[in-house]
């Protein structure tokens, strides 16, 4: 590359780590889309959907981890950020239920 | 003032006070926070999703006898099963498997230019935002390709009980399944469109700074590092939209 040349006092770049990072996402994703496609979705449906959550939250965590460099922040950062994402894990049981919920009083009220 | 300073920090990090909260610049940490207060916006819609969509029964034949009907939620991989140039042909979730690349693909080069910010390479950086922004702007295209699919429809369409006939998708109804399963679509995917459209207005603009100079005379790439967090916050939206929309 012609730009790297004409300075000679250029650090050179740091992007191992990054290139690791994108090959790691890249094969989630296809692991991902070899499971959609190849696991039987009527026999192994919430098997798909618990691997397809635990692959995605690993992908969250190489995204902000490293992307972002959240990794290499202080401890007071880190959960300033983390710990109100982990009540959002409540809030879905919470609503997940409360829909199943709806849905039986739907069925009982209206027949449909 | 710089003298006086005997610490490390370097001097545009430290706030007002003169000391460094969390050993980080202001700007920084306020986009932090922000990402933080969107994180729950779009936990909100994607758990409003999750709500409406286990409040519908599902269909409850084997997979492959799949029907589209307006009494059940539909099978996400049978609505998202198109390719553009590839009419008719049958391809579950590879447009989206491509957008979701596209995304992922611009993520890493807005990473490479933070990185070159860090060793004040302004060629370096100009080249990777500008991979940056044409990977935002692929990612629109292909998205308003999906809409415009979406809206559109099959040419078969869905037939009603009384005779009628639905093509496409609406907010008030669609062929695919009950009303809110478009809504949430829309709703969804139009929101974190909209952030990837002011990502990369964003990134014009910071592209637009570094070319003429002007983080090269403040002394650091700061503001490279401030819209790098918001654009791959926008990718980490996008894993999460893919799993709960079209995969699971």
């Amino acid at each position: 590359m012609a730009q790297h040349t004409d300075n000679t006092e250029k650090v050179p770049a740091q992007t191992k780590e990054i290139w690791r990072t994108f090959w790691i996402l890249l094969g989630i994703t296809a692991l991902e889309f070899l499971i959609a496609f190849t696991v039987d979705a009527d026999t192994y449906k919430w098997t798909k959907v618990g691997i397809f959550i635990i692959l995605t939250l690993v992908k969250a965590y190489y995204i902000v981890g490293i992307f972002m460099h959240l990794k290499n922040e202080v401890k007071s950062l880190i959960w300033t950020i983390i710990l109100p994402c982990m009540f959002v894990a409540w809030l879905v049981v919470a609503l997940i239920i409360e829909g199943g919920y709806i849905g039986w009083e739907r069925l009982f009220f209206t027949g449909k | 003032m710089a003298s006086a300073n005997t610490s490390t920090t370097a001097e545009h990090l430290l706030w007002k006070g003169g000391v460094q909260p969390m050993k980080v610049g202001y700007g920084k940490l306020m986009m932090w926070i922000f990402l933080l207060s969107d994180t729950f916006t779009f936990s909100a819609l994607l758990i409003a999703y999750g709500l409406v969509r286990y409040s519908f029964p599902t269909f409850e034949g084997l997979r492959k006898s799949f029907e589209f009907s307006t009494a059940w939620w539909p099978i996400p991989e049978r609505v998202f099963a198109s390719v553009p140039f590839l009419h008719g042909i049958n391809a579950p979730l590879v447009f989206v498997g491509i957008m979701t690349f596209i995304l992922i693909m611009s993520s890493v080069t807005m990473v490479l230019a933070v990185e070159a910010g860090h060793r004040r390479d302004k060629a370096d950086v100009e080249k990777y935002m500008l991979w940056t922004i044409l990977g935002g702007i692929a990612f629109l295209s292909s998205q308003a390709w999906e809409w415009g699919h979406f809206i559109h429809g099959t040419e078969e369409g869905l037939a009603l009980a009384d005779g009628t006939k639905i093509f496409g998708a609406t907010l008030a109804q669609n062929e695919y399944g009950p009303a809110a399963f478009a809504d949430f679509f829309f709703f969804i995917t139009g929101f974190h469109g909209t952030h990837v459209l002011s990502g990369v207005i964003l990134n014009i603009l910071i592209f637009y700074n570094a070319a003429n100079g002007v983080y090269e005379k403040r002394g650091h790439y700061d503001m490279i590092e401030k819209v790098g967090l918001y654009w791959h916050f926008v990718d980490l939206v996008w894993v999460f939209v893919f799993t709960f929309f079209y995969l699971v």
